[in-house]
């Protein structure tokens, strides 16, 4: 536990879980901009505007996230709740060593794995660092050759932006059911990854796994989205 | 010569930096070749650019109210 930012607890209902930090390591590619420590300012000199725009920000992507731990959105619901109080508490010793997103996920990795420990019933953290199951590949055997060469190649999508795809009827609610049935753990990686951009070496600290696991478990998450929009972009 | 199942396989390795030297070579070399793998890299690229545009769902009011008014009674020290 060398640093004093990573953990907000204070007060017994917000005493630090005992996990998260172990493998912390200094950063400076995800440290705090000169936005988060205004912010954090103007949250410390009780600006309410401030807090209510952090607040509308990132409670959704708190409760998307708190989803890949515990089961039902009401209980991922009080973890960000309890991420907010943990957030306020520890916001005066917040050091800025981490981006102030990247802090907060933190927190919220630290409140759902309590949670989780005290449910039983979610996500088991002692096997967090296994590779999920055997691995699907990628893309489909049966859509290469004999030599490994394409047989049946991906086909020319119409949308070639983001935007473009998610105005596409239901893309989106497809791409957010492909997250939902996700293993829990690929899942942790791909929202903390590449919907909230949290850099790889933060999200092997938040979460405590290894580097090449952390890139399988994106990868397979990765090729399961993939796999999901290309099946509806294709039969559109 | 890499085959198009072993790039897709290598894909995130690639665009995560951790190819090595030989392996980012043969990958460069297939792509450079291969349109179908073109294709599906910038599938696949699109696929990653997609997910981060995905909007959350609003905060619930009566949860906003809340939380504002704790922060009302907080006192930073």
């Amino acid at each position: 536990m060398g640093r004093s930012d990573d953990i907000p607890g204070r007060g017994a209902a917000l005493a630090p879980s005992g996990v998260g930090d172990a493998r912390a390591r200094p950063s400076t590619i995800d440290a705090a901009s000169a936005e988060d420590r205004a912010l954090i300012a103007r949250l410390l000199a009780g600006d309410e505007a401030a807090f209510a725009g952090l607040i509308e920000e990132h409670h959704g992507r708190l409760v998307r996230l708190a989803r890949s731990f515990v089961k039902d959105q009401a209980t991922a619901e009080e973890v960000v709740q309890e991420t907010w109080i943990g957030v306020l508490n520890g916001l005066g010793t917040f050091e800025g060593r981490s981006a102030l997103k990247t802090w907060i996920f933190r927190i919220l990795v630290n409140r759902a794995k309590t949670r989780g420990v005290r449910e039983a019933r979610s996500v088991r953290f002692s096997s967090l660092g296994d590779p999920e199951g055997d691995g699907e590949p990628a893309v489909d055997p049966t859509r290469f050759g004999p030599h490994g060469m394409w047989a049946d190649p991906p086909r020319r999508w119409e949308d070639d932006t983001p935007e473009a795809v998610l105005l596409r009827g239901e893309a989106r609610q497809r791409l957010e059911q492909a997250i939902e049935e996700l293993p829990p753990r690929q899942r942790m990686v791909l929202v903390l990854r590449d919907i909230e951009g949290v850099p790889a070496e933060e999200v092997c600290n938040i979460l405590e796994i290894a580097e090449t696991n952390q890139r399988v478990m994106l990868h397979r998450a990765r090729s399961a989205l993939h796999r999901a929009l290309e099946r509806y972009l294709e039969e559109e | 010569m890499l085959t198009c199942k072993e790039l897709t396989e290598l894909v995130t390795d690639c665009l995560e930096g951790h190819l090595s030297l030989w392996d980012r070579v043969r990958f460069h070399l297939h792509i450079g070749m291969c349109r179908d793998c073109r294709a599906f890299l910038r599938d696949r690229r699109l696929t990653i650019q997609t997910i981060g545009k995905m909007p959350a769902d609003p905060i619930p009011p009566d949860v906003r109210d809340e939380l504002l008014e704790r922060f009302r009674n907080w006192k930073p020290d």
